[in-house]
């Protein structure tokens, strides 16, 4: 009998600095998976952002770029313009592609860019040490929302899928969650499905995933996965919301 | 092929295209929109990438990826422009890689005016974003040096693996000069392949590139620095470029100017040559490197009394001319920074005034 389960080789073998708890490593698992299942290693770019994920480049084996807060839907432009046999993705958490990085994401999708991006979304600022987000839950207590988010002051959490998808550009924009086995599995199909519509170029593909982290949040792995079902899935809904044609390539 | 009469912004997008730049980002600004309304139509023509992004600060992010990918990439803009890119562009320098910039200057501050000014020469030459770089600035005096130096700026910018600006003032852009594209003066793209994101499977091998600007650990970040300095350093003793005039005469002055206003300076020296006062003129055409040895050397002249920085700001390449002539003789400066460009007969004023 082989191998049933194995590394994907478009994962390294470097030990992640994700706090325990953390679903980055879920997603990177993920990407890596799709990517080794379409077969397009040796052709793909990555761009990483700042935030968490800063150092994702350590933990693929395919070519990377490191953008600028926000700046990567406009890198991924860049590349995607001048290479277009290349496989681009982005991966953004929430602070940078919801907030300084809102019009990158906007105009690219707007214009149909044929890249790809993934959007952790965590409702917090992790890497700065847990601030405000503009994903922020309601009353969620964060380090510059110590009494909870006021949404008086600051307003209501974006959602950034929703409003993706208003854009009247065709484009496949889906949300997706990584907090139990059978959302994960979803993700995947939903992950393959963007990288697929990129590989066929036919539109800008973007993927949000509603994840956990507990270090920000003050609570156990456990507990973060129950808050993010609980709190954030009733107002971030999983689903497709938009896809290029009447019947999503994921099904 | 003969000399074509040219609008300067227009002989800039050519030239790009003449040095085997195909790609191109940009967002509108005046006095430079010509580049772009320019380009949306010729690069279709040729195969290339024209694209309108929704910001400076995008803008130089796409010029980011695109560079990083590997191909020749190249920008223009005006002054609040070049301040949104400024970011891209220290990532840019961090990250190494090869980029052309296109400064075409108006006044400052904030909005300041929409007519020719040099106000930007500290921002392109000390510190034009956050941390150690610099960028190599030409300044173009005319539009067929524009062109000249469009087509050096892309191998320079391979050579060293960085951005490279041109520094114009507005009149660059907007004059109209009889222009020569010299096919000679391409020079093809260099392999880029040790470096480049560009897909593992275009270099043939299993080596995946990384381009970033993140050196988290002090020592590892020193060397970066230390790495970027040298490169800094080769720039000047390798590509400091500047123009004499007159400079064998017993000159009474020496003016050191830059761009448009070197070309008044010009006249000025013309003029008052005929009245029997000699005068000569350091033009630099790096403005970094800045000639520093030329112009001290220049100011050490016998005859030489005094030296004029001459340049459409307050007194920001004054510094460098102070800094070269390292108080050997005096040094003042003249100039305007609201739109306006001085007249000869200001200039001429100007320089009898440091004599009498």
């Amino acid at each position: 009998m082989g191998k049933t389960f194995a590394k994907p080789e478009a994962l390294s073998d470097a030990n992640t600095h994700y706090c325990p708890g953390c679903t980055h490593g879920v997603i990177h698992r993920l990407v890596a998976e799709v990517i080794d299942e379409l077969g397009i290693r040796g052709r793909t770019v990555g761009i990483a952002p700042v935030g968490c994920a800063v150092l994702a480049y350590n933990y693929f084996t395919f070519d990377f770029q490191e953008a600028a807060h926000g700046r990567a839907p406009a890198m991924a432009t860049g590349i995607k313009r001048v290479r277009p046999d290349l496989m681009v993705f982005t991966y953004q958490g929430d602070g940078d592609l919801a907030s300084i990085g809102m019009g990158e994401i906007i105009h690219a999708a707007n214009r149909g860019e044929k890249f790809t991006t993934v959007f952790v979304n965590n409702a917090v600022y992790g890497m700065t040490g847990g601030q405000m987000a503009p994903t922020t839950m309601p009353d969620q207590r964060t380090t510059t929302s110590p009494f909870g988010r006021n949404v008086e002051e600051v307003g209501m959490p974006i959602r950034v899928a929703e409003l993706l998808a208003a854009l009247q550009t065709p484009a496949y924009i889906a949300r997706q969650a990584v907090i139990h086995p059978k959302f994960i599995k979803k993700a995947k199909r939903c992950l393959k499905a963007a990288f697929t519509y990129q590989l066929e170029n036919r539109c800008f593909s973007f993927v949000e995933m509603i994840s956990t982290c507990p270090t920000n949040w003050g609570m156990t792995p456990l507990q973060a996965l129950k808050w993010a079902e609980e709190t954030m899935l009733p107002y971030y809904p999983i689903g497709e919301l938009k896809t290029p044609e009447a019947t999503p390539a994921s099904n | 092929m003969g000399k074509v009469l040219m609008k300067g912004n227009e002989a800039i997008g050519e030239a790009a295209i003449r040095a085997g730049c195909l790609n191109y980002f940009a967002y509108p600004i005046t006095p430079q929109s010509e580049v772009a309304e320019y380009l949306s139509r010729r690069l279709p023509e040729v195969g290339g990438v024209f694209l309108q992004g929704e910001s400076e600060v995008a803008v130089s992010y796409m010029i980011f990826g695109a560079a990083a990918a590997g191909e020749r990439v190249f920008t223009t803009s005006s002054s609040p422009g070049i301040s949104l890119m400024s970011e891209g562009i220290s990532y840019i320098a961090g990250a190494q890689c090869p980029a052309v910039f296109v400064n075409i200057m108006r006044g400052g501050p904030g909005l300041g005016g929409i007519l020719p000014s040099q106000a930007d020469y500290l921002q392109a030459t000390k510190s034009i974003g956050h941390g150690d770089f610099r960028l190599l600035v030409m300044a173009p005096a005319g539009v067929q040096e524009a062109v000249e130096m469009m087509m050096r700026a892309f191998p320079l910018a391979e050579k060293y693996r960085n951005p490279v600006m041109i520094l114009g003032d507005g009149l660059i852009g907007q004059m109209m000069e009889p222009v020569e594209f010299r096919d000679d003066l391409r020079i093809e793209p260099t392999n880029k392949d040790e470096w480049a994101t560009n897909g593992m499977d275009t270099r043939g091998d299993n080596r995946r590139n990384l381009v970033k600007s993140l050196y988290l650990d002090p020592d590892e970040l020193n060397n970066h620095n230390l790495r970027l300095k040298e490169k800094y350093e080769r720039m000047k003793r390798e590509e400091v470029r500047y123009e004499a005039y007159r400079t064998e005469t017993d000159y009474r002055v020496l003016i050191v100017s830059y761009g448009t206003m070197s070309r008044v300076c010009r006249t000025a020296i013309d003029l008052l040559a005929e009245e029997g006062l000699p005068v000569a003129m350091i033009r630099p055409q790096t403005l970094f490197p800045f000639p520093e040895d030329a112009v001290r050397e220049a100011a050490a002249g016998k005859s030489c009394r005094a030296v004029a920085s001459i340049e459409m700001s307050m007194g920001q390449m004054l510094e460098d001319v102070e800094r070269s002539v390292q108080g050997k003789r005096p040094v003042r400066w003249y100039g305007k920074c609201g739109g306006d460009v001085p007249t000869p007969e200001e200039v001429i004023a100007f320089v009898r005034s440091l004599i009498d």
